[in-house]
C-alpha cells in the first residue's frame, strides 16, 4: 500500500514537471522541470524493482546529458529576447495537432492496459542481470551503439581540432 | 529501535555535517597556518575556535540581497542544490557495522548520482547571476565536472570488480584482510584527483579562480546564500573523504594488528580525519593549473590510467579464477 502511494506521488510529480517543462518560455526553467521529471522517473524505476536503471537514470540523464543541455543554453545566451520569441511560438493553436495525436495514443494505451490480466509481477532486477543480458542476447545492440558513439566522437574531434600548418602555427578556421 | 536508528542517524548526520563544515573552515585555516609557518585565526576562544561562531554571526546578519538583473527563482534555488545533493550522498556511507542510513545494492551508483547532481548548483548559480564572470565560472565547472565524473566512475570499477558488488557494505567487508589501496593504487590516485576536481577545491578550483574570474560562479552571492555554497563545498570534501576511506582504506576496519583495540567508528573517523588533512595539505602545496592543462590532464593522462587499471584488474581476476 505504501509503495503504491509513493508510486502515485512520484508519477504525479513526473507528469506535472513534464507538462511545466513543455510550457515554460524560459529555456532554463523548462530544463530544471525536465530534470525534476527525470528524477521522479528514477524514483518510479526504483519502486518497481529496477534500482540499477534508477541509478543510471540519475547518473546519465539527470547528471550528464541535462548538464550538457544547460551548458549549451548557457552558451546561446538567449535572455529576455529568447523568452519573448518562445512565448510567441507557444500559441494555443499550436497545441491542437499534438493534442489530437496524443489523445489517440492515450486511448490505445488505456486499451492495452485494460487487456492485461492481473497485476504484472514485480521482481527486482539486479545490476548483474542487466550486465548479463546486455552482453549476452543484446550484445549486438551494445556494439552498434558503441560504434555510433565512436562515430560521434571522431566527428566532434574533427570539428573541434585546431588546424596546424607545417611551422606549428595555428590557422584560422578550416582549410 | 531498529526503525528509529536510521532517523536518528540522519538527524546526527544533518547536524554533524553542518557543524563539521563550520569547524572545518577554522580547522583548515589553522592547519594551513601551521604548514606555512604562521598562526591563522587564533584570537577568539581557545585555539581560536570562536572564529567559527564569529564567521557564522557575520554571515547570518548580512543583507540577503538578490541582484535585480538575476533570474530570481533560479538564483535562490541554486545554492540549495549542492547542499541537498551532498547531504543525500551521506545516506549510503557505512560509518560502522550496521551504522548507516540505508544499505542499497546500488550504493556506489547512488553516490555517483548525487555528486553528479551537485554540478547543477554551480552551473545554475553561474547562469542565474547574469554576470560575465559567473557565466565563465559556470561554463568551466560544467566541462570540468562532467569530464572528471567519467574518470571518477571508471576508477571505482576496479573496486567493484574485486568486491563483486555496488553495495558499500559488501565493499568494506571485502577489505577485511587487505585494503584496496594496495591492489587498486591506480584507481585510488585517479579517484583522489577526480574527487578534488568534483568538489572544486583548491588545486582545481577553476570555476571560482579569483585571479581571473573574481569569484567565478558565486561572484554575485553574499550572506547566507554564499554560506550555502561554502557548506556544500565542505560537505563535498567530507563526503569524498568518507568515500576514499570506505572504498580504498578498509572503511571501519582498523589496521591489521591493533584494529580490534578501538571501536570501528573510531577507525572510520580517524581515517577520514587523515584524508581531510591530506586534502588541506594538497591545497597548500600545489598551485592551480591552467584550465587547458586541467582538461588535458583529465583526458590524456587520467582516462588511459583508469582504462589500464580496468584491463589489469580484469585480467588478474580472471587469471585467479582460472587458477583456483
Amino acid at each position: 500500500m505504501l509503495e503504491i502511494t509513493l508510486f502515485y506521488i512520484a508519477a504525479t510529480i513526473a507528469l506535472v514537471a513534464t507538462v511545466l517543462a513543455m510550457t515554460r518560455a524560459n529555456a532554463i526553467h523548462a530544463l530544471i522541470y525536465l530534470i525534476v521529471s527525470l528524477l521522479a522517473v528514477a524514483v518510479i524505476f526504483f519502486l518497481i524493482g529496477a534500482p540499477f536503471a534508477a541509478a543510471l537514470e540519475i547518473v546519465i540523464y539527470a547528471g550528464a546529458i541535462m548538464v550538457l543541455f544547460v551548458f549549451v543554453i548557457m552558451m546561446l545566451n538567449l535572455g529576455e529576447k529568447g523568452d519573448q520569441q518562445e512565448r510567441h511560438w507557444l500559441q494555443p493553436k499550436i497545441w491542437i495537432g499534438p493534442a489530437l495525436l496524443v489523445t489517440l495514443l492515450f486511448i490505445e494505451l488505456l486499451y492495452v492496459i485494460a487487456r492485461v490480466e492481473g497485476p504484472v509481477s514485480v521482481t527486482s532486477v539486479s545490476a548483474k542481470e542487466v550486465g548479463l543480458s546486455l552482453f549476452g542476447p543484446y550484445v549486438l545492440a551494445v556494439e552498434i551503439a558503441s560504434m555510433l558513439l565512436l562515430a560521434g566522437l571522431v566527428g566532434s574531434f574533427h570539428l573541434g581540432r585546431r588546424y596546424l600548418d607545417r611551422d606549428g602555427i595555428e590557422k584560422e578556421g578550416e582549410q | 529501535m531498529s526503525e528509529l536508528m536510521p532517523v536518528l542517524l540522519a538527524l546526527t548526520i544533518l547536524i554533524g555535517g553542518v557543524a563539521g563544515a563550520a569547524i572545518l573552515t577554522w580547522f583548515e585555516r589553522r592547519l594551513l597556518g601551521v604548514w606555512q609557518d604562521r598562526y591563522g585565526p587564533n584570537r577568539l576562544g581557545p585555539l581560536g575556535i570562536g572564529q567559527v561562531l564569529a564567521d557564522m554571526i557575520k554571515l547570518l546578519f548580512k543583507d540577503d540581497w538578490v541582484p535585480p538583473f538575476a533570474d530570481k527563482v533560479v538564483f535562490i534555488f541554486a545554492p540549495t542544490a549542492i547542499v541537498v545533493a551532498m547531504m543525500m550522498g551521506f545516506a549510503v556511507v557505512p560509518f560502522a557495522p550496521g551504522m548507516m542510513i540505508i544499505d542499497v545494492n546500488i550504493g556506489l551508483l547512488f553516490f555517483l548520482g548525487m555528486t553528479s547532481l551537485a554540478v547543477y548548483s554551480v552551473l545554475l548559480g553561474g547562469l542565474a547571476s547574469n554576470n560575465k564572470y559567473a557565466l565563465l565560472g559556470g561554463l568551466r565547472s560544467a566541462a570540468q565536472m562532467v569530464s572528471y565524473e567519467v574518470f571518477m566512475g571508471l576508477s571505482l570499477m576496479g573496486v567493484v570488480m574485486m568486491s563483486g558488488s555496488f553495495s558499500l557494505v559488501d565493499i568494506v567487508e571485502a577489505q577485511t584482510d587487505v585494503w584496496f589501496c594496495f591492489s587498486q593504487i591506480l584507481g585510488l590516485i585517479v579517484f583522489v584527483i577526480a574527487g578534488i576536481a568534483e568538489s572544486h577545491r583548491l588545486p582545481f578550483d577553476l570555476p571560482e579562480a579569483e585571479h581571473e574570474l573574481t569569484a567565478g560562479f558565486h561572484t554575485e552571492y553574499g550572506g547566507m546564500k554564499f554560506a550555502m555554497f561554502m557548506l556544500g563545498e565542505y560537505l563535498g570534501l567530507m563526503l569524498i573523504s568518507c568515500m576514499i576511506v570506505t572504498l580504498f582504506f578498509g572503511g571501519w576496519h582498523g589496521p591489521a594488528l591493533i584494529g580490534h583495540w578501538l571501536p570501528p567508528l573510531f577507525w572510520f573517523g580517524f581515517k577520514v580525519f587523515i584524508v581531510i588533512c591530506f586534502f588541506v595539505l594538497l591545497r597548500a602545496a600545489i598551485p592551480r593549473p591552467r584550465y587547458d592543462q586541467l582538461m588535458s590532464l583529465g583526458w590524456k593522462v587520467m582516462l588511459p590510467i583508469t582504462l589500464i587499471n580496468l584491463v589489469i584488474t580484469g585480467a588478474v581476476l580472471l587469471w585467479m579464477e582460472g587458477a583456483a
